[in-house]
């Protein structure tokens, strides 16, 4: 490779009075060392050759200046009106792009990092190539009507992803997705989680990622223009002009990011406005940030050391930062947020974890980003999410647990594993789910209901709530009492006809999304080729782990109706459940992932993807959980699913870290897409002391991670907090409590589902 | 509750199987209640709690009366609960944590708590012991030299009152204490603040005094009393004589901790 990547020379805008004289421009990339990532686009490559691991503990911090705090405080007023009636306000008229909105402020004396996703803060942005019915209805649901030329404009001259969609599915697929067996699918919104490798505006400046993407699309020049060629050229060709109207849009703001960023400032800045680009042109369902602290870090040491900058002025800068993550907004329907509890945007941000090399990749800015909890409160954005190992310095394990005691606002993934399945310059996208940065994508492929599939095999492909014949037929089910062995071998049976129906949809999706929603900005910040996974996924795995264990292990009458549907089970005797380090149970939840895997890897994928599964729920629990009838671990019809891959509530009875361990046993391999765990645990139930608490958690966390726990989403609070926010809203307006994989304000939530968060089981000292 | 009690549902395997002899802790047996993993509670780190079945006490704040009769327990083996410990010992590593042994009474099971005991020491595993000393004479000087920690719980300062209390007397568990004294054992202290019972400081100062002069008391856990036990009652069909005991307030929890911390001892 040659060295076509160094930097043109540039001078400074024509506003600088110092524009006359040439060469006044300071190097970027003075003082950085390492060489792989000059000749090649190589972010990894550069924050190992330039990363300063920090040992230390909490106490160089700085707290927010007056400036911070009083922009906060001019976003926070917002805040109580768009609580009130769901949305600030919506633009109807302007379908968004990355150029589509004149630059927009909070205060524009006041900000240091600007641009915003519309022409004002919280001001949201139609994005009709998803699908226009979720933008009429979003509308609607807020006392908004869309524009009608742009509602004649997307129903006669502009087909959506939704329409493409419905065009291409098949009978069997529709009634699998309209009996909630297959839910959840990205099929009339934006996929998501995918995120774009923003650190290469900064450090590359866009100029030179043009030059890279022109340089893959001509190597395809050669090859016969069949499907596949000719479709990844055009979206090369789409990627580079994606690429230009960042460069247009980063102008209205004042900024050339055609070229590097010179300072740390810059960095943060050229960051964002890709981050930005994106967030224009996706209302994806997960629009995560990225592995950004360590790589800003060499930004910030490099000011800090030749006095540009003072810890009070970084800190600043990041708050900056994390104020303008906290306000992006996407219009949505109330039916979407209901599923999703409260209004998730999925900014994760992956923060800490191991270098191959053994050395940390903690520095002080993995503290900072932190310490934005402190100095702007608690809050579920941005997904601030810890990649944990043992090996981890001891005063960032420290920090980590007091944050999570103080503001339950972190969660926390293996990095252990993370590393040794992906690399360690892994982020999280979304929840749980891991990609290489810049390298590997994902298609969202949302879940299955599992609970709901082993009622199917018992009923022959009846859904126990209609009765409508939606799976294969299945000869009738003999006896009086189910028989483990008989059930095992027809869930079989459903699974196999699930997992070839499940990637079939996945299949219609995405290649509808390429065609009619590509992420042209977010695939611009890849190399090319991409990685790419089939992301596919389980709900109800404990309920129906513990169904198979009540099969097996107590006496279970099924009760049929008049057409011989079982819609009841009459559950006689004890039986092990999984949540309680018990393997007779645990074993049974570990097959059941196994088995349901090895059926999806089975499958053909569009784009040659390569199949994972996660077990994760996000908050769709409750929902799924009303969808599905009665089960045969003694759960009532109706009553919501345990999340992710947590045990039913109240049935782990040996505390938290029992629970944590069943998890733990679930095979990572077989769900490379991410189990996540929540728990909540009372602050008491962690120590007496604050000290206590924190070794406490650090314990908890170290051997969860030690004993091969992917995931764990900390929640420390009392009951009687969360009781008190249902009925005193006003007094917790920033109570943030980790759900499925992410944080949410917790007086945001429908009463349901604060309902169903107050009744899991919460780990105390009874 | 069987289910509480289950321990046998580990799979054979590495770690499973330790240096003891497996054969003479299969023949030691005891009535267990349940088991958990606790943090920060019951001595450091994360902790394998076994709570035995049977107390000779009847104290009217328990929580956990369906832990008062050996009968409501499941006979388990010491090699059974064994292999569960082995399971923990990274977890007992990275947290600093190990086996607590607690009720229940434990020493009223005397041979099966020692047996328990003397197998985790045997392989390396941090004990301790929760008791409330009631018993303590049973517990030879082997014995206690096998528990890291002892948990003491002192339920009440005054001798008419604990009987009245506790139905048991209060001198078994000062005697313990002055042994644990003189054989050097760390014991850290708890006591349950249960208002109109437990929370007059002038009753409390000379215990805290006597504690003090121990020099063996690491810390004062000074509890507050809750009603969570009481679904338990209910479902045993006991009558739960502090149903309408209000928990103390904190100013009462703070005027007994500053008892406590005026004797020189660590509360918390």
């Amino acid at each position: 490779m040659t060295t076509t990547l160094d930097q043109q020379s540039t001078t400074g805008s024509p506003a600088d009075p110092e524009a006359d004289v040439p060469a006044a421009a300071p190097d970027p990339w003075r003082g950085f060392r390492g060489q792989a990532w000059r000749d090649t686009i190589d972010v990894r490559d550069f924050v190992l050759a330039n990363v300063t691991p920090y040992e230390g503990d909490a106490s160089f911090l700085s707290g927010p200046t007056a400036r911070t705090t009083r922009l906060w405080d001019r976003v926070t007023a917002l805040f109580p009106a768009e609580r009130e009636r769901g949305v600030l306000d919506v633009d109807t008229t302007t379908p968004s792009t990355i150029t589509s909105h004149a630059p927009g402020y909070i205060d524009v004396e006041d900000e240091i990092v600007v641009g915003l996703q519309t022409d004002a803060p919280l001001r949201r942005a139609i994005m009709p190539n998803g699908g226009l019915r979720m933008v009429k209805d979003g509308c609607a649901a807020y006392g908004y009507t869309l524009d009608p030329d742009v509602e004649r404009f997307y129903s006669a001259h502009r087909k959506t992803h939704n329409q493409g969609v419905f065009d291409a599915y098949t009978p069997a697929i529709r009634a699998a997705r309209r009996a909630g067996i297959i839910t959840g699918l990205p099929d009339a919104y934006g996929r998501g989680r995918i995120i774009g490798d923003y650190r290469r505006v900064a450090l590359y400046g866009v100029d030179a990622l043009v030059e890279v993407k022109r340089r893959e699309r001509a190597g395809l020049d050669a090859r016969p223009s069949l499907p596949d060629v000719v479709r990844d050229r055009e979206e090369l060709a789409e990627q580079v002009r994606a690429l230009g109207e960042l460069v247009e849009m980063a102008a209205s703001y004042g900024c050339d990011v055609r070229r590097p960023a010179r300072t740390a400032y810059e960095a943060v800045q050229w960051l964002y406005l890709a981050y930005l680009a994106a967030c224009k042109e996706q209302n994806g369902a997960a629009m995560s940030l990225g592995r950004t602290s360590t790589f800003l870090d060499v930004y910030l040491e490099r000011d800090l050391a030749a006095g540009l900058l003072t810890e009070e002025r970084a800190q600043e800068l990041v708050d900056d930062l994390v104020i303008k993550l906290r306000i992006v907004r996407f219009l949505r329907t109330p039916e979407y947020e209901a599923l999703f509890s409260g209004d998730p945007t999925w900014v994760t941000e992956s923060i800490g974890g191991m270098a191959l090399d053994g050395r940390t990749l903690v520095t002080r800015t993995s503290f900072r980003y932190l310490q934005t909890l402190y100095d702007l409160g608690p809050a579920p954005e941005p997904n601030l999410t810890v990649l944990w190992s043992p090996a981890l310095p001891q005063g960032f394990k420290d920090f980590c647990a007091q944050v999570s005691a103080d503001t339950s606002a972190i969660q926390y993934e293996n990095d252990d594993l993370l590393r040794a399945h992906h690399g360690d310059d892994t982020a999280i996208a979304c929840c749980v789910s891991a990609m290489e940065v810049g390298r590997s994508m994902q298609f969202f492929g949302a879940r299955v209901n599992l609970a709901k599939t082993l009622l199917y095999a018992i009923n022959g492909g009846r859904d126990e709530i209609t009765g409508e014949q939606v799976g294969p037929v299945l000869p009738p089910l003999e006896g009086d009492v189910l028989d483990a062995d008989t059930v095992v071998e027809r869930l079989d049976a459903m699974m196999d006809w699930l997992a070839a129906t499940y990637v079939d949809a996945l299949n219609v999706i995405h290649y509808m999304h390429d065609k009619y929603a590509y992420e042209r900005l977010e695939m611009a910040l890849h190399d090319y080729p991409v990685r790419r996974t089939m992301a596919c996924g389980i709900a109800g795995l404990s309920v129906a782990a513990d169904s198979l264990s009540a099969i097996r292990h107590a006496s279970v009458r099924p009760v049929r109706d008049i057409t011989g549907l079982v819609t009841d089970y009459l559950v006689d005797g004890d039986f092990p459940t999984y949540g309680n380090d018990d393997d007779t149970a645990d074993d049974v939840a570990a097959w059941l992932v196994r088995t349901f895997m090895a059926k999806v890897r089975a499958q053909r994928t569009y784009r040659d993807a390569v199949a994972t599964q996660s077990v994760l729920t996000i908050t769709s629990n409750v929902v799924y959980g009303r969808h599905t009838g009665p089960t045969p671990d003694g759960r009532r019809g109706g009553e919501p699913f345990a999340p992710g891959a947590n045990p039913m509530n109240g049935r782990d009875r040996h505390g938290l870290v029992a629970a944590a361990l069943s998890v733990a046993k679930l095979p990572y391999e077989d769900a490379l897409d991410g189990i996540s765990l929540t728990a909540t645990v009372t602050p008491s139930g962690l120590g007496r002391t604050r000290e206590e608490r924190v070794r406490g958690l650090v314990g908890i966390l170290d051997g969860y991670t030690a004993s091969g726990g992917f995931h764990l989403n900390v929640n420390v609070l009392d009951r009687a907090t969360l009781l008190d926010a249902m009925e005193h809203p006003e007094n917790y307006p920033q109570l943030t409590i980790r759900v499925s994989g992410y944080a949410v304000n917790f007086v945001r939530l429908t009463r349901e589902q604060q309902l169903d968060v107050v009744n899991r089981t919460v780990h105390g000292e009874v | 509750m069987v289910l509480d009690a289950r321990l046998v549902a580990v799979r054979p395997g590495p770690g499973t199987s330790g240096p003891a002899d497996d054969d003479a802790l299969a023949a030691v047996d005891g009535a267990v209640h349940s088991w958990d993993l606790s943090t920060g509670v019951d001595g450091p780190g994360t902790r394998f709690v076994l709570f035995t079945a049977g107390c000779p006490l009847r104290c009217l704040y328990c929580q956990n009366p369906d832990t008062w009769t050996e009968r409501r327990g499941v006979r388990t083996s010491v090699a059974d609960v064994m292999a569960r410990v082995r399971r923990y010992r990274t977890l007992f590593d990275v947290t600093g944590g190990g086996v607590t042994v607690s009720g229940g009474e434990p020493l009223l099971q005397q041979r099966f708590t020692s047996t328990l005991l003397r197998a985790c020491k045997a392989e390396g595993i941090s004990t301790a012991l929760d008791t409330s000393g009631a018993l303590g004479v049973r517990a030879d000087d082997a014995t206690l030299a096998d528990v890291d920690l002892t948990l003491l719980d002192v339920k009440c300062a005054d001798p008419a009152r604990y009987r009245r209390l506790t139905g048991g007397d209060l001198d078994p568990t000062l005697r313990f204490a002055r042994r644990l004294a003189v054989l050097g054992r760390p014991t850290w202290v708890r006591y349950v603040l249960v208002p109109g019972w437990t929370d007059d400081v002038d009753e409390v100062a000379p215990l805290a005094d006597f504690l003090a002069g121990l020099g063996v008391v690491e810390r004062v856990d000074v509890l507050a009393f809750h009603r969570l036990g009481a679904a338990k009652y209910a479902a045993l069909g006991i009558d739960y004589p502090l149903a309408q005991t209000p928990g103390p307030t904190i100013d009462s929890l703070e005027a007994v901790r500053d008892v406590f911390r005026g004797a020189g001892l660590a509360v918390t």
